[in-house]
């Protein structure tokens, strides 16, 4: 393989802040959440990356951990996001301000 | 130009474009397909690492089994409303610009640094992978993190409630005249 492994971790670094990019400017919370899963999948690319520079499977063995544990959140948050829904009829974030002071 | 930098010059464009346009739509079922895009783009980097256990799985967790999930409650909770674009906070998005674009010069700066732009990948993956990737994760997975691997086990089951107890609606009460109609 002849493509420089830092390569990879800028492109992780760049998805990672349009993800971050999209929690900070969107107002829908299945848009933010969205955007909380490109940032999960940026790291897991530098993680695989860094396994692959280092010759060692640990690092695709933690991506793998990092799946799992964001199809358990997926599950868990658009369950909330659904109950939100319900509760006040929509999903925009400004909207949910019940414990402003 | 050897093959997978022709690869990977074609599928960072791409990637980095389709999460622009999920930044940018304002319907949300265009923004989680943009997504599907990336998370694509994301598995031919996997392909290209020679990780192609977590290709697959890329393609079936996150660009099949996630964003289904994702599609079903837009779906669900209505597609025609678009997002409200109007900004409250005050110099939310200057700063949040600012942020973005001085996070992306921090990481290219550490990466050069730390590993520098030259570093290719040793050669020798092959023997790491050995007699399979897919053999060689399970080995590492079972041996090294099986007790991770049993947690996460946990963590699913308790997530699976979670989202039934999340996902019910409360039962009404049964009012007298139902009480009475049941009875007959």
């Amino acid at each position: 393989m002849r493509t420089p492994i830092a390569y990879f971790v800028v492109l992780s670094g760049v998805l990672f802040t349009l993800g971050t990019l999209g929690v900070l400017l969107r107002k829908n919370a299945l848009l933010i959440f969205m955007s909380v899963e490109l940032q999960l999948n940026a790291v897991n690319l530098a993680l695989v990356a860094f396994s692959r520079m280092h010759l060692a499977l640990d690092g695709q063995v933690l991506a793998f951990f990092s799946m799992v544990v964001a199809a358990a959140e997926v599950v868990v948050g658009l369950a909330i996001i659904v109950a939100v829904y319900r509760r006040r009829g929509t999903v925009d974030v400004d909207e949910a301000r019940g414990l402003a002071g | 130009m050897p093959l997978d930098n022709v690869v990977f010059w074609v599928f960072a464009p791409i990637s980095v474009a389709s999460a622009i346009g999920m930044l940018l739509m304002r319907n949300a079922v265009h923004a989680a397909l943009f997504l599907v895009v990336n998370f694509f783009c994301l598995a031919v980097f996997y392909l290209i690492l020679d990780a192609p256990f977590l290709f697959a799985v890329q393609i079936i967790v996150y660009a099949g089994a996630i964003m289904v999930l994702f599609l079903f409650v837009i779906m669900l909770l209505g597609v025609d409303r678009g997002d409200d674009l109007r900004e409250r906070l005050f110099a939310q998005r200057p700063l949040a610009l600012a942020l973005g674009a001085g996070f992306v010069i921090e990481i290219v700066l550490a990466v050069r640094a730390g590993i520098g732009f030259a570093t290719k990948a040793p050669a020798g993956f092959d023997a790491v992978n050995e007699p399979g990737n897919t053999q060689a994760i399970a080995r590492v997975l079972f041996r090294d993190y099986f007790f991770p691997f049993e947690a996460t086990s946990i963590l699913l089951i308790v997530a699976a409630v979670a989202a039934m107890v999340l996902g019910q609606r409360k039962a009404r009460a049964v009012t007298q005249a139902e009480l009475e109609a049941m009875r007959g």
